[in-house]
């Protein structure tokens, strides 16, 4: 930067109109500052008070609710899992409700609501799918990589085909945009 | 709408906290992208579709999200739209929870808090799930009848507190070359108040009492209780919906903040008074008045509540006081009836927003600092030496104290050129305060603080983890042995499962956490004076 006198601090106004001479500029940074930096002046206490508390136990109790409610609406689980016989319990003592809840379709658009007819005619579909070219290559390959092993080991290439096929069509399905039951389609293949 | 990078991770933590992580990314990414159609939002959150429609279906249903028909004509897919400010509120729940509670009672406060916790309920599945809990925590035998919760409900109508949620025209499929498609109509909820029955209770045929939930009846009583909730039909009241109005509890808000610093400013009588007038005036004030509609001095006398028996000279004194009060809260516009007085409400606001600024440098940056900060605020431009003395601060520390406040962007520099080519020793340089970036500032702080509070008391609960769920667990298990009269013993030996050090443990994170939820409670009360304050002056404007 151009100034007078290359390397010295230069400033364009003159900074004695601020009041700020030379030595008073404070430290250059040596980094970030801290991430909790000292404070001089602590901060207040609370306001504590029966207001104050029951207004928290209300929020506490409100953020627990909230997660039992319908609304809470959780991620697909990765396998569905045996219900656990615990489960039944702890839904009826958390008083936790329907994960379904039905909406009034009068307040909403259409195209909210879940359609379920889909679901059969993915079942056509699939038997389609396993006849595609890609897969019925694969499978004579397999077959003809299995006469050369033998029956020993027949088995675990049958599980290893199965998953394979089972990734490919997942594959194929994600592209499609009227896809819903992810799970149901990765439990028929394994199946 | 435009929104700050600080009220976008606030309104995700909170989606988050109530209704899980996969609703918390749907709304984040409508909240980035304005407005999306259903499509968009499948392709940019990466979501299963279905995820995606429950999603949109809970944020609709809780009020936070509105769709209206494509923008580009009919036949376009329906686009979906956040409103930050309402999800925002959720920060605000316990205090209108609790405000329902000191003006009606534990009834009236149950009816808020199932009403938001759902968003929107018919008055009679709000009637009848309402009297249920009320009759859970009675004694034994006795039931809470339907016809005192109805009251309860009504009287909120009546005072606005709780208004019917805006009516949609039937939504008419929005898939594509849908010649007969009726597009669903613009639901907005500020919309609400243009509603003619927005306040009109319908006619419904309720009666009975709240039944008692008994766990040894278990899968009977669930099926009667699902039917009684999804059969609204029978009541009469299918399809008009109540939502929480939260404009009137802000307005309440409001007053309490005022009535509360004239308390403190002068005294019980002077705020008496202030909340007499404030009470006079609440149906005759629209919502974003700069002040409320004149009252005389003897309306005001005649009004007062009769616990405070003071004379009318005496009132007459107050008043003077209260008018000649720098806070400005009252203002007299008139002489006829006594005198007409006014409750200069955009002004109060104002000098709270104010009063808050100049505590949080105080707080921060000690009492000279805030001298010299109210200072600017009241002169509005000040040169160095100017400040040095006024403030009565040695020149050095004045320096070192302005430069803090210049560094935290608190105090703004402007240049005052005396010549033409803006010479640097031939220009003024002033400090200036101005009061409404400054509040816009610091209400972005106030997010940011509720958004690390919270960050921080998910960070203790997740360290924490192991020993919460155990202290669950045992908990659960006390109660079931408890519930079949186990032996003491029985007790004391389940108990000992937890040991000291990890009881203590426990002490310490309940305490930790305790302290971070009445911090964020506490500063949504600042969030709430500001955000008030703001707003104010754009109605103003």
């Amino acid at each position: 930067m151009a100034g007078k006198g290359r390397g010295i601090a230069a400033f364009t106004f003159n900074i004695e109109a601020l009041g700020i001479t030379r030595g008073s500029m404070p430290e250059a940074q040596r980094g970030p500052t801290p991430l909790f930096p000292q404070i001089e002046y602590k901060p207040g206490p609370l306001k504590a008070g029966e207001d104050e508390d029951y207004m928290r136990a209300l929020k506490q109790e409100m953020r627990g609710r909230m997660k039992d409610l319908p609304f809470n609406i959780k991620p697909h689980s990765g396998k569905s899992d045996v219900e656990r016989y615990k489960d039944k319990y702890t839904r009826e003592i958390k008083k936790i409700e329907d994960g379904n809840w039905t909406p009034d379709w009068n307040r909403l658009p259409k195209e909210l609501k879940p359609q379920r007819n889909i679901i059969k005619k993915k079942m056509d579909f699939k038997k389609f799918k396993e006849m595609s070219k890609k897969d019925k290559e694969d499978m004579l390959s397999k077959l003809d990589e299995l006469d050369k092993r033998g029956d020993g080991k027949s088995d675990e290439e049958d599980e290893a085909k199965g998953e394979k096929k089972g990734d490919g069509e997942e594959e194929e399905i994600e592209g499609n945009f009227e896809e819903e039951e992810l799970e149901e389609e990765a439990l028929h293949t394994i199946n | 709408m435009q929104m700050t990078a600080q009220e976008e991770r606030l309104c995700g933590l909170l989606l988050q906290e109530h209704f899980g992580e996969v609703v918390e990314k749907v709304g984040t990414h409508l909240l980035r992208s304005g407005v999306l159609n259903l499509r968009a939002l499948v392709h940019e959150t990466k979501l299963p579709l279905d995820l995606v429609k429950k999603s949109v279906c809970v944020l609709v249903q809780q009020g936070m999200c509105s769709f209206s028909a494509g923008r580009r004509g009919p036949g376009a897919p329906v686009e979906y739209q956040i409103c930050c400010e309402k999800v925002l509120h959720m920060l605000r729940y316990p205090h209108y929870i609790y405000t329902a509670k000191s003006l009606y009672g534990d009834t009236g406060e149950l009816i808020v808090e199932e009403i938001l916790q759902r968003g929107q309920m018919t008055m009679s599945n709000t009637v009848s799930t309402v009297a249920d809990r009320l009759t859970h925590n009675m004694p034994e035998g006795q039931c809470m009848d339907y016809s005192e919760v109805v009251t309860a409900f009504s009287r909120l109508v009546e005072t606005h507190f709780l208004q019917r949620s805006p009516s949609v025209t039937p939504a008419g499929s929005s898939t594509s070359g849908g010649a007969d498609s009726n597009p669903p109509a613009v639901t907005q909820p500020i919309q609400a108040e243009t509603h003619p029955d927005c306040y009109k209770l319908p006619y419904i045929n309720i009666s009975g009492k709240g039944k008692r939930r008994r766990s040894d009846d278990g899968d009977a009583d669930q099926s009667t209780a699902k039917k009684a909730k999804t059969d609204n039909s029978e009541f009469g009241d299918e399809g008009i919906y109540w939502q929480v109005n939260f404009e009137r509890f802000h307005l309440h808000f409001r007053d309490q903040a005022i009535v509360s610093a004239v308390v403190s400013k002068l005294d019980q009588t002077s705020s008496e008074i202030v909340r007499t007038m404030l009470r006079m005036s609440e149906v005759t004030t629209p919502a974003n008045a700069a002040f409320t509609q004149a009252l005389s001095a003897n309306e005001i006398f005649r009004a007062l509540p009769s616990t405070y028996n003071i004379a009318r000279p005496i009132l007459d004194q107050y008043l003077t006081l209260l008018v000649d009060d720098p806070m400005e809260f009252v203002g007299r516009t008139g002489d006829s009836g006594g005198g007409m007085f006014v409750v200069n409400l955009h002004r109060a606001l104002a000098n709270l927003a104010r009063a808050t600024l100049e505590s949080v440098v105080q707080e921060r940056f000690g009492s000279r600092s805030a001298r010299i900060f109210r200072l600017l605020l009241r002169k509005r431009h000040l040169e160095q030496k100017q400040v040095e003395d006024f403030a009565m601060v040695p020149a050095k520390e004045a320096k070192d104290m302005l430069y803090t406040l210049l560094s935290e962007n608190l105090v703004q520099l402007q240049e005052i050129p005396k010549t033409p080519d803006h010479a640097p020793s031939r220009t003024f340089y002033l400090y200036t305060v101005n009061q409404l970036p400054t509040a816009r500032l610091l209400l972005q702080h106030c997010y940011k603080t509720v958004g690390n509070l919270i960050e921080r008391r998910l960070y203790e609960t997740k360290e924490n983890k192991r020993l919460l769920e155990k202290s669950q667990r045992i908990e659960a298990i006390l109660a079931s042995l408890q519930a079949t009269g186990a032996e003491a013993e029985q007790l004391t030996e389940v108990e000992e499962m937890i040991t000291a050090p990890e009881r203590q443990q426990l002490e310490s994170l309940r305490h930790h956490i305790n302290k971070l939820d009445s911090s964020e409670n506490q500063v949504d009360e600042t969030i709430f004076l500001i955000e008030s304050y703001i707003k104010s002056t754009k109605s103003s404007r």
